[in-house]
Parts: C-alpha cells; structure tokens; sequence
C-alpha cells in the first residue's frame, strides 16, 4: 500500500491536519520533550474527568445499601465504619476501578488500532485479537471445563497467539494497514468457525456460561484483576503516548511520515503490540467487552474536533463509557444483573448515533 | 469527516491496476471456468450426502423418473431445495459483500454492516421470546421484516445532514445501531435459556431443513435485488472516483448509493433470514474476486455472483461429508476453507483495493 493508493481505504479526515497543529500551544518540559495542548481537547479531557469523578461517585455512593458521600470519602481516608469499609472498599471500589481501567485501555487501544489501520471502524477485532481470546476461553470452558483464572489465562493465550500469528502472516517488508485488515479477517473468520462450533456442540447450560463470559462483564471483579491491569497500563501508556506524535504523522501517509523522520514499520510494530497488550489485559480482567475501543476513539474525536491520536481523550472516553454502562447493567434490570457487555453496546452505539447526527446536522462530522 | 469522500488522490484511480496481472487470466475465460465450478458444485450438491446417489439417479429424479424410490425422494425433498436455497443464498451473499465494500469503500465492510443481520437477529429473537413463534417459516419472515426495518433505519441516519450519506457515515451508523440491537439480542439470550438454544443455532448459518416454500417465497426479494445490484455496476465504478469525479462522469450519486444500499437490503435480509447470518463469504468472495479482474464492477459482480454460491455449495457438501453422519453447518465450512485461501492471496498478490 503506497502512500497514493492508501487515500481509498482511509476514511478518516484529513482537511485541517495543518489547521489545528497551528492552533494549541507547545507546552516544552526539558530537552526535546514537548506537547502540543489544545484547548479544546484540554477542556474536553477536564469535562471527561469531572463526569468520570461524578460517576465514580454515584457508583460508591448507591445501590442495595446506599452510603453517604461523606461515609464514603471518611472510609476512603481509612476513617470509616466496618461496614461501610466492607462495602466501599471490598465491593464497590475495586469494581469500579476495574471498570475505569479496562474502559481506559480498550478506548487507547482502539484509537491506537483506528490510526495504525487507518479505518474508522478499526479495532482489537481487526487483528483477531477478540476471536482468539474467545477461543482460548471457550476451549478452556466448554472442553477443559476450566473456570476462573484457567479461563483469563485460555483467552490471553488464544488472543495473544492469534495477534502475532497474524502479525506474522501480514509481515512482507514491513506490515501494511490493507493487508493487515485482510489477513485478521481471514484468521477471525476460521476462529469465530471454532467457536461457533464450541457453543453448538455443547450443552446449552454450558453454552449459556460461556457466553457470559464472552459478553464481558464485571461482576465480581475486585483487587486481583485490577492490579495487573493497573500495572499493564502505567507501563503501556506512557510507551504509546510517547509514539503518539509518530503516530500522528503516519496519518498522512508511509511516505510522508518517512520523510519527516518517522521510522514507519518500527513505530507501528511498537504501537500494535502496546496496543495488543492492553487488550490482552482487559480480556483477562473483564472478557472481550464489545464495542468500547470502536466507540470510545470515534466519540472523542467528535468531542475533541482533534484529528491526532487523541490518545488520552479516547482512554477516558473509554473509562466513561464502560462507567456508566456499568451502572445501567447492574441497576436497570435489577435484581438481574446482566454483564456489562451487553450495555457497552447499547449505552456506546446510541451515543455514537445521536452524535453522528448532531455533528452532521451542523455540517461537521 | 464530510471531505473524506473527496480525498483520495486521483492516482488511486482504477486505471493504476499493474496490466501485467490482468493479462495472465482473460477475464470471459476465468468467468467460464468459474461457471463449470458452479455447475460442478451443484451437482456434488445434489449427489453427495450422508446416502450417496449416482448422478444418473439424480438426473433421473430431476426428470420426475426414479419414481418413490429413497434416492430420488432424498434428492427431490431434500436436495434440491437445499441445492436452491443454497444457490440464492450464495449469489445473494456475494453480491451484498461487493455492494456493501464499493458503497462504503471499506475493506472491512460486510453485509451485516447495514443492520441487517443485526436487525433479523434483533426480530428473531424478540419473536422467540415474545411472541412464542416456532414455525420455520414465520421465523424466517420475521427475521425479513427485522432486516428491512433496522437497514433503512440505518440509512436514513446515515444520510441524515450535510452532504447526504458518505461511505464513512454509512459504515459508522450501521456499526452504531448493529451494536445497539446485539446488546438487546444478547441481553434476550443470555435471560432465556430456550430462546438461546434456537438462538445459537441459527446464529452459525445453515442450508439445512428448508422446504421449496422458503425458497419460492424469498426468490422475488432475491430476483429484485439481483437485478438492481446488477444495475448498479457503472454508476459504482464512476462513484468509485470520488463523489465530483462521479458526477462528472454523469453518475447520480445520491440515487446509486440508494439503490446499492436498497439491494444489499433485500439481498442480505432474504440470505439472513432464510439461512442466518452466515459469516465470512460476503466479506471474503469480492475480495478474491477483485484480485482476479481488478477493481471494475462489471466484472466483479458477475464473477461474486458465480463464485460466492459455488463456494457456498461446496461449502455445505463438505459439512455432510467430513463429520457423516452428523453435519457441519455451512457457515463453518466456508469459514475454514475460505479464510485460508484469502490469506494467501493476500500474501502473495498486489491486492486490488476500493
């Protein structure tokens, strides 16, 4: 895929590239460190985090046994009762902070993945990493009859494996965003076969379990799956946000960003396997949530106007969107309470419709 | 976004295709042999299965002879209908994946991506659940109207605003509302265990277990579809250099990409609803179709149109062969044979792109 021809596969907007980057100031913090903070973005980010606080808060603050934000803030500092600790920080806090954590890493990798294949509709999916992580945990599932971290460790291995195996198979002289796209479809096409064919040929009761678990949900989660995650991400993010100006660049096309000093095929192998591994994280914490990393990057860039990486708009997009799904899931049907994967879908693809429409209306998009 | 459209650099132009590649294979050559392929897997269709019937058999029983013995009883009430549905189904499929990929310019496009499996799943499972529907051909209907519904929802949101529905908005809006419906449909199953059951059934896609009373009242949709898709190839390969230059070029662009988003309607909701979603051919038929005649529609609709139900056939015969006596389901089969073959082709050849 030459610079020229990679223009069709490339939806994504290039009118004002020059524009913005002109607008923003350089912020320089020591040598040959600097950012380019832009105000909108900026006040974009700040509105994310104070939704982000307001919803954390809700979270903490509501449900079977509603607790005071005083209590909860008096049991955060360690100053609370027994029972409010039990439920604060036992419950709902290590929940929540999955939550924000998983969301957070599927929006970055999925703005990392729209970028590097130059596809709006780009995402861990595109790479296989979903459908391998699915196989991995049905295998363990439904034919080892495995459970809980056997399941985590199934779908890391599948997933993982199938990445690099793709990977491997679109490498000819460097990988290229096409060719990538295709050799992912094809190796999801012959998983997602598999797992059809897992969840036909074993018992509903089974099948049913391990489509929960494929659904993604956070039930459950506590301390065990946000630690890894939590480190996973302090080590990935500053790696991709130090790509993200490269990052930026590959945008206008191979040639171009070689002229300007990228080193293309090196940045995007960094870039995708940060990326992969952040997926890879989440699957494990969470399951393959649907949805997150194809929705989040696409409404923050709406927000934000911004067409660069947007890496960090995306991240708390992501965290927001998984939040407040979240919440809808184990309140709305209540006392069901349905795996948050299943709102991820509905809470992010209304959303993204209703912006879609409000932004055309106004002639942007 | 709205500029996306105008972007591309004219020297992405169709014109770029290396000639080397196209002078190898004549096109009417290949598209002859695709065609005895077709044929071929037609015949494997009706012949091969868990009973094996001669071909003389077969032919005999297609001419009414042979009588009530088994074999041509199996041929006549099994076979053929499924050979039929599968024929439909196929072209159905391979056309919608061409449309849907030229109209949205998305290699990732498929024809689920309007809505419409989203939507027949959406309607299935609510008629399932709800509405306490069990015959096969209520089902099938219902997952039409489910289609239907959800595809023009998706356009005219898609085409709501400025500048009317660009490749980008379509693909976006589809991706919106499918996920919206999938998160109903598998709240649906996940809360009921019968409804599941049918459910993931239906979910992998099969030819299996339909009479010719499917088939004869899904052709219409079927013949219009094909017919418009067919329709559509010049003004496609005008839009295909952009909205001006398309216009320019005499192309209607609002009314083409109506009309190709009307057919991948009628085409993908009848193939949805008559055998379920089945994966993978629509995405992967015009992309091995496009490395054999490069990015011209007049040539790659016909070809997706021979191709995709040949595969698809021998898709099928292959699932009763490999596991007898028990079956695997079409949508399997064509996964694991066709994915491989693209990734070769991906591999090996300079692929045509949108």
């Amino acid at each position: 895929m030459s610079a020229p021809t990679a223009g069709r596969a490339v939806p994504l907007p290039r009118r004002g590239v020059a524009d913005r980057a002109r607008r923003g100031r350089t912020v320089r913090a020591g040598r040959g460190l600097s950012v380019r903070v832009e105000g909108r973005t900026l006040t974009v980010c700040l509105g994310l985090l104070l939704a982000l606080g307001a919803v954390v808060a809700v979270s903490l603050t509501t449900g079977d046994y509603p607790i005071s934000v005083p209590d909860v803030l008096r049991t955060l500092v360690g100053q609370g009762q027994r029972a409010d600790e039990f439920i604060v920080l036992g419950l709902r806090l290590p929940r929540v902070v999955v939550g924000l954590l998983v969301g957070c890493a599927l929006g970055v990798a999925g703005a990392v993945f729209q970028l590097v294949t130059r596809n709006p509709l780009g995402s861990p999916d595109v790479i296989g990493f979903t459908s391998g992580a699915v196989t991995g945990a049905l295998v363990v599932l439904l034919v080892l009859h495995g459970g809980g971290w056997q399941t985590s460790f199934g779908a890391l291995a599948g997933g993982g494996g199938t990445a690099v195996l793709v990977y491997l198979l679109s490498t000819r002289g460097g990988v290229q965003g096409y060719r990538l796209i295709l050799v992912g479809i094809g190796v999801s096409a012959v998983l997602q076969a598999a797992n059809d064919y897992l969840l036909t040929r074993s018992r509903v009761e089974d099948a049913q379990q391990a489509q929960l678990w494929i659904t993604g949900s956070l039930n459950g989660r506590g301390w065990e799956q946000a630690t890894p995650l939590g480190v996973g991400l302090a080590v990935l993010l500053p790696v991709l946000l130090l790509s993200g100006r490269s990052l930026t660049l590959l945008d206008l096309g191979d040639d171009a960003a070689r002229a300007l000093g990228v080193d293309v095929a090196r940045t995007r192998l960094v870039v995708l396997v940060a990326a992969t591994a952040l997926t890879a994280l989440a699957a494990m914490a969470a399951g393959p949530i649907a949805f997150v990393a194809l929705a989040a990057p696409q409404v923050a860039r709406r927000l934000t106007g911004a067409v660069g990486a947007g890496l960090v708009a995306a991240g708390l997009t992501g965290a927001l969107l998984l939040l407040v799904s979240d919440f809808a899931a184990q309140r709305l049907f209540a006392p069901t309470q349905l795996p948050v994967g299943v709102v991820t879908g509905a809470v992010g693809g209304l959303y993204l419709a209703y912006l879609l429409v409000t932004q055309w209306r106004r002639g942007r998009g | 976004m709205s500029t996306s459209t105008s972007a591309p650099p004219p020297a992405a132009a169709p014109a770029r295709r290396r000639p080397a590649a196209r002078r190898r294979v004549s096109r009417p050559a290949a598209l002859v042999t695709a065609l005895a392929l077709l044929v071929l897997a037609v015949l494997a269709s009706l012949a091969v299965g868990s009973r094996e019937v001669p071909l003389g058999t077969v032919l005999d029983a297609l001419r009414g002879l042979g009588g009530t013995s088994q074999d041509a009883l199996v041929v006549r009430e099994l076979r053929v209908p499924r050979t039929l549905v599968g024929i439909v189904v196929g072209v159905a499929l391979g056309l919608s994946g061409a449309l849907m990929q030229a109209l949205t310019r998305n290699p990732l496009a498929d024809p689920g991506l309007l809505g419409v499996n989203a939507g027949a799943a959406a309607a299935m499972v609510t008629a399932l659940a709800f509405l306490g529907v069990t015959s096969r051909l209520q089902l099938v209907w219902a997952a039409m109207a489910g289609a239907a519904v959800v595809s023009v929802a998706v356009y005219v949101l898609g085409a709501t605003g400025r500048g009317g529905a660009t490749p980008v908005r379509l693909a976006l809006a589809g991706t919106a509302v499918s996920a919206a419906l999938y998160a109903y449909t598998s709240a649906q199953v996940l809360l009921d265990t019968t409804t599941f059951d049918r459910f993931r059934f239906w979910q992998v896609g099969s030819l299996a277990g339909h009479d010719t009373t499917v088939f004869w009242q899904m052709l219409p949709f079927f013949a219009v579809g094909t017919a418009l898709a067919l329709a559509q190839a010049r003004p496609l390969n005008a839009l295909a250099l952009g909205d001006d230059s398309g216009r320019a070029l005499g192309a209607h662009v609002t009314r083409t990409r109506v009309l190709t988003a009307l057919a991948v309607t009628l085409l993908c909701g009848a193939a949805t609803a008559t055998a379920g979603p089945i994966a993978f051919v629509g995405l992967a038929v015009p992309h091995l179709v496009r490395a054999l005649t490069g990015p011209d529609q007049r040539w790659v609709l016909p070809f997706s149109c021979v191709l995709s139900p040949a595969l698809l056939l021998f898709g099928d015969v292959l699932g009763r062969v490999v596991v007898r006596p028990g079956e695997l389901e079409v949508g399997i089969v064509t996964a694991l044979l066709g994915a491989p073959v693209l990734v070769a082709l991906v591999r090996r050849r300079r692929l045509a792109q949108l």
